[in-house]
């Protein structure tokens, strides 16, 4: 019989903590598959940030470190002008990527770092408990906007990798979901085609992943995948946002 | 050898580049921004190495951060303000044991305060400065050769411990312009750091972090620092006596302020005051032992520092009680001249009746 499908050789032999229906698992996995695919887990340096993938260092197989929160896009900056070999990635969060670590992130981009980000965007703060994030959708409620997020107490909905593709050293935004086995599918292309621009040294790439947290969304798991198809891509249309790949 | 006359900012500079820094990452502020630009000049375009003027203080320490777990020496610079935004990337260093060389050439604060010199930061880098339980070693030149001399030794230190350095500078020390010799650059490939992240490699993979759920771990972690803090404050501590021999009071001061006293001492000894004095150089892991030593024989000490009095807190706990202590300062970036520090030292002299 043949083998078709098994853990990943850069997965580390453990269960993960998060709540059921949770994107980051799938997430991980994906990033594992596609290091094993690339042939990368000899030189790739990961970054997970403060929040619920802070312990994405208990699962991935890699080289990883701690960073402070927000910080992802300078540290990775740091490791990659100090050790050009190196693969080097920062897995954010929306309050990580959006609100504290803005000029961070838009600044590495902006300087063309040679690194990847994968940002995954759940609309809440989940580690805390749920409190709002920059990428709250209008409306939504959280634990720090109980009456919904309004427009002139909470301000809008920051759409990151709209603005990070009007910076010229962005090379590759896609955004993606994990509710489907076809966005799956999707999000592990396009974590391969980001990686592979940076090992193309041609800029800065991210991915950002539309990711359910049933938790802080008080949703069961298939209530979450449906909320992502429902109302998060109305916000957060899936497409390839900007490619530059081409562009001389 | 060769002297060169250059600003304590470019020397500072220099001497890290000869000293194998590969690494700068810096943000404009006054009065440091020689040795950023230095670092621009000299660093950016060199074989291997990495210069990048970053976005925030924030972002520069984070840098600093990210080439010191790939095993580079690695360092920022910045003037007080700029170094409170850094404490948050310092305290994540020191808990991760990533080298780092970090230069505060002080101005007048708190707040924005003037781009004047100043000595208002002793507090915050002989504790640590950011959050949690950690200290970082603390040098204090006093004269552009010391700048130097001591930014060699820091690269080498912070290696030896894994830890965050600060060397404790000022406006002053940083704008003036003054003779310097400096070592020969290092030739010799710098010892490999088999804790660096390089990728797995075909080895196990690594993680550098101080993040626990566990109690027990993270408390671990702050013994393991804590011994490493016990070893520095017994092999680490430097100081210089100046005139002490027969002194009846001895000055205490470090840095810019160190070298004014120096003047006022030399005034002092004209006039027939035995005066002396302990220029810690090594401002944590402080001299505590010296003091002790000193107060063995003589009985008046003299505290002067350009703040409203820090350094004179350790004095006291350095004494426990032993001699008579008095203080004086100037804060807000003001310099006194040796004449008036004089003033002031034969005054107390005088009337604690040392003369007779």
């Amino acid at each position: 019989m043949k083998k078709v499908y098994s853990r990943p050789r850069s997965l580390k032999k453990r269960s993960f903590h998060y709540c059921p229906g949770c994107g980051h698992s799938i997430i991980h996995r994906l990033i594992s598959e596609v290091i094993d695919e690339m042939d990368l887990q000899d030189k790739i340096i990961g970054i997970p940030p403060p929040g619920c993938s802070v312990f994405a260092y208990n699962y991935l197989d890699i080289d990883m470190t701690e960073c402070a929160h927000g910080r992802g896009a300078a540290v990775a900056t740091g490791i990659k002008r100090a050790s050009p070999n190196t693969v080097v990635f920062t897995y954010q969060g929306d309050g990580d990527l959006a609100a504290i670590g803005t000029a961070e992130t838009i600044h590495a981009a902006n300087r063309e770092e040679r690194i990847t980000v994968i940002f995954v965007n759940n609309a809440v703060y989940g580690m805390t408990g749920g409190q709002m994030a920059p990428t709250t959708m209008l409306g939504q409620k959280t634990t720090t906007s109980p009456y919904g997020r309004e427009v002139a107490k909470e301000g809008h909905t920051v759409k990151m990798s709209e603005i990070l593709s009007m910076v010229e050293g962005a090379v590759y935004i896609e955004r993606t979901a994990v509710n489907s086995p076809k966005n799956i599918n999707k999000t592990k292309k396009a974590i391969s085609k980001a990686f592979q621009v940076q090992i193309d040294d041609l800029g800065f790439s991210m991915v950002e992943i539309l990711s359910p947290c049933p938790t802080n969304w008080k949703k069961d798991p298939l209530e979450s995948w449906q909320w992502v198809d429902k109302e998060m891509v109305k916000t957060f249309p899936l497409s390839v946002i900007i490619d530059r790949t081409k562009v001389e | 050898m060769n002297k060169f006359l250059m600003s304590g900012n470019s020397v500072v500079a220099e001497a890290a580049i000869r000293a194998g820094c590969q690494c700068y990452f810096g943000y404009p502020i006054t009065p440091q921004n020689e040795l950023t630009e230095y670092m621009a000049k000299h660093l950016s375009r060199r074989e291997g190495c990495a210069f990048v003027q970053a976005e925030s203080e924030i972002s520069a320490i984070n840098m600093v951060f990210g080439a010191s777990l790939t095993g580079a020496r690695a360092m920022t610079s910045s003037s007080s303000p700029g170094i409170s935004l850094k404490q948050e990337g310092i305290s994540y260093l020191a808990v991760c044991e990533l080298p780092a060389v970090i230069v505060n050439m002080q101005r007048g604060g708190p707040g924005l305060g003037s781009i004047s010199a100043s000595q208002s930061d002793y507090f915050q880098a002989t504790r640590g400065g950011g959050h949690g339980d950690y200290r970082t070693i603390v040098l204090a030149p006093e004269s552009g050769q010391e700048l130097a001399d001591l930014t060699k030794k820091a690269f080498d230190l912070a290696d030896r411990y894994r830890t965050p350095l600060v060397i404790l500078g000022d406006g002053m020390l940083g704008q003036m312009m003054e003779p310097v010799e400096f070592h020969e650059a290092a030739t010799k490939k710098l010892p490999e750091k088999s804790w660096a992240l390089k990728g797995a490699q075909k080895g196990p993979s690594r993680i550098i972090k101080s993040f626990t759920s566990i109690p027990g771990e993270l408390e671990e972690i702050n013994w393991r620092l804590f011994r490493k803090y016990r070893l520095i404050e017994k092999e680490e501590v430097e100081y210089e006596t100046y005139m002490v021999e027969d002194a009846e009071m001895v000055v205490v001061a470090y840095g810019i302020a160190a070298r004014i006293a120096k003047g006022s001492i030399k005034k002092a000894r004209e006039n027939n005051l035995k005066v002396g004095m302990l220029r810690p150089i090594t401002l944590w892991p402080f001299p505590s032992e010296k003091l002790m030593d000193l107060a063995k024989r003589i009985k008046h000490f003299f505290v002067f520092e350009m703040n409203m009095g820090q350094m004179v807190e350790d004095v006291r706990l350095a004494l426990e009680g032993k001699g008579q202590i008095s203080f004086y300062g100037r804060p807000g970036g003001v310099i006194p001249t040796p004449s008036e520090i004089f003033r002031i030292i034969s005054r107390h002299y005088y009337q604690k009746g040392l003369n007779r």
